[in-house]
């Protein structure tokens, strides 16, 4: 409740800062954190990407800031309400609350979710407070099994119960409770199918550990319930996404945050992850190279810019990856192995890359 | 070559020759005089009335009010049957009818007046009684203004036949002035002569130039109309109205006055307020012609006065009975111009013969010192060594060799400038002011150029430009030509004007083109004033292209173009501004209540608070985008735009 009072507080302040402005007659104006990658930092001290201290003046008078300044407004006072009745609305409902034409016009506050979601973000960045101190949640948009006993709104949850869904991860998972955790290391993969491939096979039974995974990018829910466990149960995390430049992403804003969310990376990115597969090594080692699909030009670009991040860039083990992937000329999926067996990812893959200690960091 | 039979000698050829009369000039040279068609002669029997008399008020100092009636003298309907047959025609002349049918007159029985707007006459003729009923209608034209309509029926016994009202040929025009009136002798020359009048080699600019106009409109109306014309004058409040009707003796070429009277007031002047009041002239005439509308149009010449002469108040009476009125908006007359000496690059070896013989001078030196302008005592000695002629030597001894070398020298010798005050401009303001008070303009300038000489003839070139307000878009821009305040209207395309009009790419300002012509919401209105107007031909239409004027004239235009450019440009922005901050005032109530559920601050405080802001313009403009992308440029660029501001 300390949190909300501050979330709150911190909300009522900005509208004072806007209608002291307008009582002053002075054109009212938003500081809010450049997002943008001239204003993030990757810090090799804590391995995470921070972002800067420079912020950008949104004016509510300035054609360019107009629209933006609104919608930002408008979320914050829709935040003020929900914390206010401390009720929550996902991002899509957010979306709906704020989305009107202005009379007389054409004009609607926001066209796209894009839009709202955006706002929100700023929003996170004006109060530093995050989307879920705001009330505002996530689609839930992720699964885990493994045998983990939660406690969550007061239910007792075993995830090693729960059928063939899994535990459903939801997007806040700050009030989460730990019961009980019995598990040596956790598979976050990146593709659903992966995860039932696993899961039906009893993968995080035979080797005692976690599956979890959501649907592309990993959801912020995901990402904190990651870093939670591998702070507070010291458990590794590896990395199971698909071999080309945009799973390679996936692992990196995983592992050291991303520009977007740069001003949560703390909660967020885990530096201690490390990259399972599909490894350019494992194309010629599990003999993949008739699964290659050709790198597309947009999958080239995103290779060499990958390749030059900073984290990436003097790092001598995965710029060898990125030369053989650059020599492969083209991608696997990580659902190509499953030519070598129905459940050789699991009875053979999985294990002797964990056993062999096959992972890069 | 053939052979004739029969060889002419010079004896046989002389007895055909005979003097020509003016009548038969004028016939065969009507197109010079700007007489060609029914059209164009309506038009130029109102100008050089009212050119006269806005000549003569300016003169006299007299601030010009002036009346001109364009009016059919008798209305003609043509009846005929179903299948178009004619069965009679009825004249209407004022108030009285005569129908006719075949050959015969019908017999007037009686006229009724069943209600205010409609009037049946009825005729019997045979065994038939007719009816012809006129109804008047309010219409609206299509410039909104209300107008009456006349609609026409026509019955014998009980069927109906077919009428229609056949297009006027003739007109009576009438216009009168409030100005110094005409001495009674001088009356019958001034308008039953030609060639007779003050301004032929006046050395003076004015709007006439040959004193031809006045006198060959009274020669058209009696060559088409047959009818003498009817002249008021009156020179002052304590003398009488002298009134004459005058023909012109076409082979003499000589006035013959038909009436002659004398008034204590000036006659009834067709339902107008006479403006002859204390002195003036009406004149009036009967002319063939024919009424047309738009380019060509008399309402257009009036119009372009009103508009080049500012200072003069002109009401307008059009034959369907409507009332134009053009308010003076200035009372202040132009400069009255003052009378130069040719200088001696303008002179012809003709006008040169000529001078020399009817100078006063005794010596060749002193007529060129006293008889030019730009040549005293020194300078006339110096073009007498320069053409080898002795400078005592008597004018009218000069013999035609010595003539051309004495031309010679005048052509090709360096003179001063001629000198300038010669010339009266309309200047800015006044074009200015007349442009605006015959259009609704957004924006109005105008450029007076400094004096230039052409062929020795000092001229001075003046351009006015209006902008959008009534003028459309997609339409050919207006162009108004003037000479001494005089409009152009016919033969643009050969007039300095448009050859100066189509040098300029008005696209570099704005405008479209088509055919080398603007096309926009755009009205140009170029002035010459010059001591001589170089005129392509006697009708005075279009001014001739020499290089200098054309050169002036381009000039003017660009530098009001620019004026236009600049607030063509300053528009644009301005309606952005206007645009942006209605997007804003959209945006104002939503943020207002937004920001009070944050703060808990009163929406209405704040919504004032943001609307007053909005008043003092504090609108920052800024491309899109600019925000997020590029780090910190929007911080820099923000306060950059905020400290400008």
């Amino acid at each position: 409740m300390v949190k909300t009072d501050q979330t709150k507080a911190k909300l009522k302040q900005i509208g004072i800062k806007l209608a002291k402005d307008i009582g002053a007659g002075k054109n009212p104006t938003l500081d809010v954190p450049i997002r943008a990658l001239s204003n993030v930092a990757y810090d090799p001290k804590t391995k995470l990407i921070m972002l800067g201290d420079k912020t950008a003046k949104r004016f509510f008078f300035n054609v360019a800031h107009v629209r933006k300044f609104v919608q930002t407004v408008e979320v914050a006072a829709t935040a003020k309400e929900l914390l206010d009745v401390d009720k929550h609305l996902s991002l899509r409902e957010v979306f709906y609350r704020i989305n009107r034409t202005l009379p007389g016009t054409n004009i609607n506050i926001v066209d796209e979710q894009e839009e709202s979601n955006k706002a929100i973000e700023d929003l996170e960045l004006i109060t530093n407070a995050s989307r879920e101190q705001l009330h505002i949640n996530a689609n839930k948009m992720g699964s885990v099994v493994g045998k983990v006993v939660i406690k969550d709104k007061g239910d007792l949850v075993d995830w090693s119960k729960l059928g063939s869904g899994g535990w459903a991860i939801p997007s806040n998972v700050e009030d989460i409770e730990f019961v009980k955790v019995n598990a040596k290391f956790i598979i976050y993969m990146e593709k659903a199918a992966e995860w039932e491939r696993l899961h039906e096979d009893k993968v995080w039974e035979k080797l005692n550990c976690i599956i979890m995974c959501s649907q592309g990018q990993a959801t912020r829910g995901v990402r904190r319930l990651l870093q939670r466990m591998h702070i507070e149960h010291k458990l590794p995390i590896y990395v199971l996404v698909d071999g080309d430049p945009w799973g390679v992403y996936i692992y990196s804003v995983l592992k050291y945050g991303s520009i977007s969310l740069a001003h949560i990376s703390e909660r967020l990115a885990i530096p201690g992850a490390r990259f399972l597969g599909l490894s350019a090594d494992d194309v010629e080692k599990y003999d993949l190279k008739r699964h290659i699909i050709k790198f597309e030009d947009v999958d080239k670009a995103r290779l060499e810019q990958i390749s030059k991040y900073e984290w990436f860039k003097n790092n001598k083990e995965w710029q060898r990856q990125f030369d053989m992937w650059r020599k492969l000329g083209g991608k696997v999926e990580l659902a190509a192995l499953s030519s070598k067996g129905i459940s050789f990812i699991s009875d053979k893959y999985i294990p002797d890359k964990i056993r062999n200690k096959e992972f890069l960091d | 070559m053939a052979k004739t039979d029969s060889v002419k000698t010079a004896e046989t050829m002389a007895g055909a020759l005979r003097e020509i009369s003016v009548a038969e000039f004028f016939e065969k040279n009507r197109h010079l005089l700007g007489f060609d068609n029914p059209a164009k002669a309506l038009l130029t029997v109102v100008k050089e009335a009212v050119d006269n008399s806005i000549d003569a008020c300016e003169e006299a100092r007299i601030l010009p009010d002036i009346v001109v009636i364009v009016k059919e003298p008798r209305e003609v309907f043509r009846i005929t049957d179903e299948s178009g047959v004619e069965i009679g025609m009825i004249t209407k002349v004022g108030d009285k009818l005569e129908l006719r049918i075949g050959d015969e007159t019908a017999k007037f029985i009686e006229k009724k007046e069943p209600r205010k707007t409609e009037s049946v006459y009825i005729f019997e003729h045979g065994d038939n009684t007719y009816k012809f009923r006129v109804m008047k209608k309010e219409i609206k034209k299509e410039n909104g203004t209300p107008a009456i309509s006349e609609v026409y029926e026509f019955v014998r016994g009980r069927t109906e036949l077919r009428i229609s009202k056949q297009p006027a040929d003739r007109f009576s025009i009438i216009v009168e002035d409030n100005g110094p009136g005409i001495v009674k002798e001088h009356i019958p020359r001034v308008f039953g002569k030609l060639l007779y009048g003050s301004k032929f080699m006046g050395g003076k600019q004015s709007r006439g130039q040959q004193g031809i106009g006045i006198s060959a409109s009274v020669l058209y109306s009696q060559l088409t109309a047959g009818k003498p014309a009817i002249i008021h004058s009156r020179t002052a409040a304590n003398k009488p109205v002298y009134m004459y009707h005058l023909r012109i003796d076409t082979t003499k070429n000589e006035p013959i006055i038909v009436e002659e009277k004398s008034f204590k007031e000036p006659p009834p002047l067709d339902g107008q307020k006479p403006v002859m009041t204390e002195h003036g002239v009406r004149f009036e005439v009967e002319v063939e012609g024919k009424w047309i509308q738009r380019y060509h149009s008399v309402e257009e010449y009036i119009k372009q006065t009103a508009i080049s002469n500012p200072y003069a108040n002109i009401t307008f009476v059009k034959p369907d009975g409507e009332i134009c009125k053009f308010e003076r908006v200035t009372k202040e007359l132009p400069p009255l111009p003052k009378s130069i000496k040719p200088h001696p690059h303008g002179v012809e070896m003709g006008a040169l013969e000529r001078m020399l013989k009817l100078t006063d001078s005794r010596t060749l030196a002193g007529f060129l010192s006293n008889d030019f302008s730009r040549i005293g005592p020194g300078t006339a000695m110096q073009i007498c060594k320069l053409s080898n002629l002795k400078p005592s030597l008597k004018p009218k001894d000069v013999d035609h060799e010595q003539l051309e070398r004495l031309w010679r020298t005048l052509q090709s010798f360096a003179f001063m400038k001629p000198p300038m005050d010669c010339l009266s401009p309309m200047g800015e303001e006044r074009m200015i002011e007349g442009l605006k008070k015959e259009y609704k303009l957004d924006f109005v300038t105008a450029v007076s150029r400094s004096p230039a000489v052409y062929r020795g003839m000092p001229f001075l070139i003046e351009v006015g430009v209006g902008y959008g307000g009534e003028l459309k878009d997609n339409e050919p821009a207006k162009i108004l030509r003037f000479a001494n305040r005089v409009p152009l209207l016919y033969q643009a395309a050969s007039c300095a004007t448009t050859k100066a009009v189509q040098k300029i790419d008005w696209r570099h300002y704005g405008l479209d083109v088509s055919g080398n012509m603007p096309i926009g919401p755009a009205i140009i209105a170029i002035h010459m004033a010059s001591v001589w107007i170089p005129y392509i031909s006697e009708a005075k239409e279009a001014i001739a292209p020499y290089p200098v004027i054309v050169k002036e004239i381009k000039l003017a235009l660009q530098d009001c173009m620019r004026k236009l450019q600049r607030y063509i440009s300053g528009k644009r922005q301005r309606e952005v501004a206007a645009q942006r901050a209605s997007l804003f005032e959209k945006y104002i109530p939503e943020v207002a209540e937004a920001i009070s559920k944050i703060s808990d601050v009163p929406k209405e405080k704040l919504q004032t608070g943001l609307v007053n802001i909005l008043k003092k313009g504090q609108i920052i403009f800024e491309d899109e985008k600019a925000e997020d992308e590029n780090g910190t440029k929007p911080v820099q660029t923000a306060l950059a735009k905020k400290s400008e501001e």
